[in-house]
């Protein structure tokens, strides 16, 4: 249902994008950015060496959340097409990621957020981007 | 003290889960009775993170290391509030369902906590 809803004034006139199940996925897309970025940024400066390949993977898929996350709030038709791209590279990125991790886990001393299809974050990685997808092609404005 | 204090707020987080889904399930938005639970929550996890910090001064370490230890108890202060705040802006039901699964990350970041603190 893409209503467009009700301009309140000029900032409303956008398509809001944070409503009813949005704002659930908002949520959880924070929760992701804030859960990656620190952990990317940890890694990174101590322990960069140990593992790069896993941590620059780490530091790619924080990025993503965090621009999907601002472009959720911001709303508007050009930014749920920017959102629902990174969506769909982010299921690519996971699924890439995740096989990559089964295939040659020797590639791998430590783990991404995206290892085994988000294993160790109970597959939300794996299920929010597809959630995303939907949500995003649901709101489309009429 | 500390485990028990994680313990108490798991509990207590996935109490707020199942009673904020309930609510969810219902089609109803976070009502002052869900608010209320929150503060509990939230209060807990107040405790647990001045605790800790309290551990940390007499000497006591994390066996995952400190920063990490600190960053993990402020994330699980910061969860259900914001949560809370985000139904305040969303009056249906998936407000509700946003602060249960808030409450569900507050009670995976215990967990965490948990291996954090604990030696071995």
């Amino acid at each position: 249902m893409a209503e467009t809803v009700g301009a309140t004034e000029s900032a409303e006139r956008r398509t809001r994008l944070v409503k009813g199940p949005g704002m659930l996925l908002v949520w959880l897309y924070g929760v992701m950015s804030v859960g990656a970025v620190s952990r990317s940024i940890y890694q990174v400066s101590t322990e960069f060496d140990r593992a790069p390949l896993a941590y620059a993977l780490s530091a790619v898929a924080a990025v993503v959340y965090v621009f999907i996350t601002y472009t959720l709030v911001r709303g508007g038709e050009a930014a749920r097409r920017a959102a629902l791209v990174c969506c769909a590279a982010e299921l690519a990125g996971v699924l890439v990621v995740g096989t990559w991790t089964l295939v040659d886990p020797s590639a791998f001393p430590d783990a991404t957020v995206w290892s085994d299809f988000g294993y160790g974050y109970v597959f939300i990685p794996v299920l929010l981007p597809l959630t995303g997808i939907w949500w995003l092609r649901r709101s489309r404005t009429a | 003290m500390l485990d028990a204090l994680t313990v108490a707020v798991s509990v207590a987080a996935l109490a707020l889960a199942a009673w904020c889904g309930f609510a969810a399930y219902r089609d109803q938005p976070t009502k002052d009775w869900h608010f209320i639970g929150m503060a509990v929550v939230t209060f807990l996890v107040l405790v647990q993170l001045i605790v800790g910090i309290v551990q940390l001064v007499r000497g006591e370490t994390a066996e995952e290391g400190t920063v990490i230890f600190v960053s993990y108890l402020l994330g699980a202060l910061c969860a259900v509030p914001i949560a809370g705040f985000m139904s305040l802006a969303e009056r249906s039901r998936w407000g509700s369902a946003t602060v249960a699964a808030g409450a569900v990350v507050l009670a995976v970041l215990e967990v965490r906590l948990f291996d954090i603190w604990t030696v071995g």
